[in-house]
């Protein structure tokens, strides 16, 4: 356990070094930057003095060793366009981000594995199609278009919920289902297949054998097992619903690191836009890395080995 | 209190496929008296393990039993709902499977799924249940049993399980055990043990073994009672001594020719062996289903064959004795 | 009759057989004719469109659908903020959504089949580099590298094109990879080598036909997220740039307007949802055939 953790651990590392140089290279190459702060037809002398005030004048690895160096020690450099240290502008940002991210999961996994486990225990009945309906749909909407629904629905019909900011919690509503739904279907068909290939197993037929009642037969002794694969599911989804925030966020104007990730890309405030997309690489790295481990400790053939 | 735990009448299970209904099961009959050994034997497909489902009402879905009386303990269970089986199940009738290495749940530790049915059945604390777990485990000669408890199923072998297996069924002193080939899928030294345990358990807690197999070997040694099954049905049912020493259907003996027995069987002669294939379970089925392979078929064969009794030896065949 | 079937002149193809199986599929047909019309209606744009897709008129700006009071036949959908009409945009933005998710398909399937054959036919270092790369290309977000490059670069349709084939290879390099290492262990393959087949000859004629199908269930699925991915952008006007009718820019240029008409909105975000769903619907129809047993 240990020296898998400890392998795993290095590749994590490998992998969020390569993910730091290609958020610096792939921004860096796909325009200029000093064209990019001094704006279209600025004079030659102008972006010459852009170049060297940021040091954009050196090679280009020499710049991104330096900026890995600065990252690393916490340093991510001054927004172009907010002109405010872009560590305490992004620190500021996540909170919003990660609290969305955890009630999309949460929304997700609040429809998906009730319905997962009923699609799978009355599988071919009307709530197994009941649930195929409901997959079938999140996966076809578009999530900006589906968020658009609900802010007619919710706040130009109903009139419920504020269309946008984030001041209470009443502006996480429409974003977390908009968000939520989005990655829903993945699970519930995970779910559905990993209950239905678990409730055909032996040791289920041994616990109805104990003549246990057919909850705990459903929950304690088949959706522990099938909610095995649902960890590492859970690891890629948070990935999706980072990016994802980006969309939502935007639509509903929620003060997060989506959001930031939309107003740095749009002034083309690259220092911002480099940081963002390594911390977002590096968050998705950490939860597969924890998803990994979770999924070892869960699994008692491989905790316990 | 009745000497007959176990009395099954006219029991059928229908079983939905694309091809139609298949009947597993059809029409049998079979009793099991209070602290004996019933062996069901048959090939594989013959329906034994659909009968020990149905009777513990384990039958897979797409699987629907039918009974003229299903009657446990003098209770008739035939439209008993499925609560009524819950609180039998574990408790006064428990079963143990054929393959010990997939019937144990692997997130799990022994000692959890151990105090399960205890816990459920006699509301005991977990202490109790933990008690009752490491004496049974010593009993069923399991090394150092109160380390066991935290161990995970694939930590142990195959023969361990099974006798975890055996432990679990025993947990709240069951009257009636019900063992789907339980040594088919362990090496042939491990069968041994398990079985001379199931006999040594039997002796010890008084429980009526129902004993699913295809192995007359095993038959003979532990077996008071008998029961051949052919394509869903019983063909011959009676005592263990009278069935070997006189079997009365064709199919019985062309399974006892199969097997070598020590001193009759003569060195480098050959076992015999049935020649043909199981006729399809699918729609009507009429008429001795073994006549397709039977030595003594005629065209009256083609109607369903008497059922002959003798001195509580039941047999289903034209012939009275054996030709 | 027995004798036909039995001689193996008389068997039918594996294609055949998919086919067969397929038609008992109702989920599929439904599927693929949905997609099958889409198509239609986007390569005949031209013959179908009422009006010219681009042309502006001030004087009849957001003017209903036919169903609406104050609809009429001469705009069936009704027409834009900028008095365009919207049939016809719809139909010539079917062209814009087809045309990224077979080109996203193409380019993302040659990079990833490539790097997924390689990785699976030779194993070893080829394999844990491939590994080591799709772990790395994963731990990008997709949309926010798509969104920052586009807007270094500049947006427009190939750029959007080049941009998504460049990052949506993964699956198909992690499918390709095991089932070439499936197929790899195979009798045939095994045969083919020691009947003396070049390393090139084994992979391009023996691994690659026996692989097509689960590629092209990747490749429905890819191509059904790639059009969602180039939706989402120009929604948020980093993809197509107007005067385009990508679906996701009418949306986006129809939010100003949705408290009073909706229908711009709901109009192509429902043909969105339509064409999503066929191309789902069709890519598992698709998986079930290939492994029956593998459903869910």
């Amino acid at each position: 356990m240990i020296a898998y953790i400890v392998k795993r651990l290095g590749l994590a590392l490998l992998v969020a070094l390569a993910v730091s140089a290609l958020a610096f290279f792939l921004i860096r190459l796909s325009g200029d930057v000093a064209t990019a702060i001094a704006g279209e037809g600025a004079r030659q002398e102008d972006l010459d003095i852009i170049r060297q005030t940021y040091g954009l004048d050196r090679p280009l690895v020499v710049q991104y060793l330096s900026w890995l160096w600065q990252t690393l020690r916490g340093d991510f450099g001054t927004s172009i366009y907010f002109k405010t240290d872009v560590s305490s502008l992004v620190l500021a940002k996540l909170p919003v981000t990660l609290l969305l991210g955890l009630t999309s999961l949460l929304f997700a996994l609040v429809i998906s594995i009730p319905l997962g486990v009923l699609a799978a225990v009355y599988s071919n009945s009307w709530i197994d199609r009941l649930a195929l309906g409901v997959a079938v749909v999140g996966q076809a909407l578009p999530n900006f278009f589906f968020a658009l629904c609900l802010v007619m629905l919710f706040s130009i019909t109903l009139r419920w919920l504020p269309v946008s900011g984030s001041s209470t919690w009443l502006h996480f509503v429409m974003p977390t289902i908009a968000l939520g739904y989005y990655v829903a279907p993945a699970f519930m068909r995970l779910i559905r297949a990993g209950m239905i290939e678990v409730l055909s197993a032996d040791y289920i037929r041994t616990a109805r054998a104990k003549g246990l009642p057919a909850r705990t037969v459903i929950f304690k002794h088949a959706l522990r097992n099938a909610v095995v694969p649902v960890v590492a599911l859970t690891a890629v989804q948070l990935g999706f619903l980072l990016g994802g925030s980006v969309v939502i966020e935007t639509i509903f104007a929620l003060d997060g690191l989506g959001y930031l990730a939309y107003q740095s890309i749009t002034y083309k405030d690259f220092p911002v836009m480099q940081v963002i997309v390594l911390l977002l690489s590096v968050i998705y790295v950490l939860l597969t890395l924890a998803s990994d481990i979770a999924n070892a400790w869960l699994d008692p053939r491989i905790r316990v080995a | 209190m009745t000497d007959t735990i176990l009395d099954v009448r006219g029991l059928s299970v229908d079983i939905a496929t694309a091809g139609g209904v298949l009947h597993a099961v059809r029409d049998i009959s079979l009793k099991v008296e209070r602290g004996k050994t019933l062996c069901v034997v048959g090939e594989s497909g013959c329906g034994k393990s659909m009968t020990s489902l149905a009777i513990m009402d384990l039958l897979p879905k797409g699987a629907r039993r039918s009974a003229a009386a299903l009657s446990f303990a003098g209770e008739d269970l035939s439209r008993a709902p499925g609560k009524r089986f819950n609180a039998l199940r574990g408790n006064r009738m428990a079963m143990i499977f054929q393959e010990p290495m997939t019937a144990l749940n692997p997130a799990y530790t022994i000692g959890d799924q151990l105090a399960e049915p205890y816990r459920l059945h006699r509301g005991a604390s977990a202490a109790q249940a933990r008690d009752r777990a490491v004496y049974l485990l010593d009993k069923v000669g399991i090394a150092s049993p109160a380390e066991r408890l935290g161990q995970y199923p694939h930590q142990l072998s195959g023969g361990l399980r099974q006798r975890v297996m055996i432990a679990m069924a025993l947990m709240c002193e069951p009257e009636l055990l019900i063992a789907d080939e339980p040594t088919t899928a362990l090496d042939v030294t491990i069968q041994a043990q398990i079985l001379r345990l199931l006999a040594d358990l039997q002796k010890e807690f008084g429980v009526a073994i129902m004993l699913i197999t295809h192995d007359l070997g095993v038959v003979a040694r532990i077996a008071d009672r008998v029961a051949v099954m052919y394509a869903g049905q019983v063909v011959e049912e009676g005592p263990a001594a009278a069935l070997f020493s006189d079997p009365r259907h064709p199919y019985t003996r062309g399974l006892l020719d199969c097997i070598p027995v020590p001193g009759r069987t003569a060195r480098g002669g050959r076992l015999g062996a049935i020649p043909g294939v199981v006729p399809s379970l699918v729609g009507e089925v009429h008429g001795c289903s073994f006549r397709d392979r039977c030595p003594h078929a005629r065209p009256v064969c083609a109607e369903d064959p008497p059922a002959r009794e003798v001195d509580g030896h039941r047999w289903r065949c034209i012939l009275e004795k054996a030709a | 009759m027995s004798l036909a079937l039995s001689s193996p002149a008389a068997q039918p193809s594996r294609t055949a057989r998919l086919l067969r199986r397929l038609r008992g599929q109702h989920a599929f047909l439904v599927g693929a004719g949905l997609l099958v019309l889409i198509a239609l209606l986007a390569v005949f744009a031209p013959l179908l469109a009422p009006h010219d897709p681009y042309l502006q008129n001030l004087a009849q700006r957001t003017i209903p659908p036919v169903w609406y009071a104050k609809g009429s036949w001469v705009h069936p959908l009704g027409t834009d903020q900028l008095g365009r009409d919207y049939l016809s945009r719809l139909l010539y933005g079917a062209r814009i959504s087809l045309l990224i998710g077979v080109s996203v398909v193409i380019i993302a399937g040659l990079i990833g089949t490539t790097m997924g054959l390689l990785a699976g036919y030779f194993g070893g270092r080829m394999d844990m580099a491939m590994t080591f790369i799709v772990t790395t290309r994963l731990s990008l977000p997709v949309i926010l590298v798509a969104l920052a490059v586009v807007a270094m670069v500049g947006g427009s349709l190939w750029i959007v094109i080049l941009v998504l084939g460049l990052l949506k290879w993964d699956r198909f390099a992690v499918v390709m990879r095991s089932a070439t290492q499936q197929v790899r262990s195979q009798d045939y393959v095994a045969a083919a080598r020691a009947a003396g087949a070049s390393t090139a000859h084994i992979v391009l004629r023996e691994v690659l036909p026996n692989i097509a199908p689960q590629l092209i269930v990747v490749a429905t699925l890819e191509a059904a997220s790639a059009i969602l991915l180039e939706a989402a952008l120009s929604f948020l006007g980093l993809g197509v740039q107007p005067p385009l009718p990508s679906w996701g820019l009418m949306i986006s240029e129809a939010k100003a307007y949705m408290f009073f008409s909706f229908w711009l909105i709901a109009i192509p975000g429902s043909a969105l949802a339509l064409l999503i769903f066929a191309i789902n619907l069709t890519g598992d129809g698709l998986r079930d055939v290939i492994s029956p047993d593998g459903r869910g």
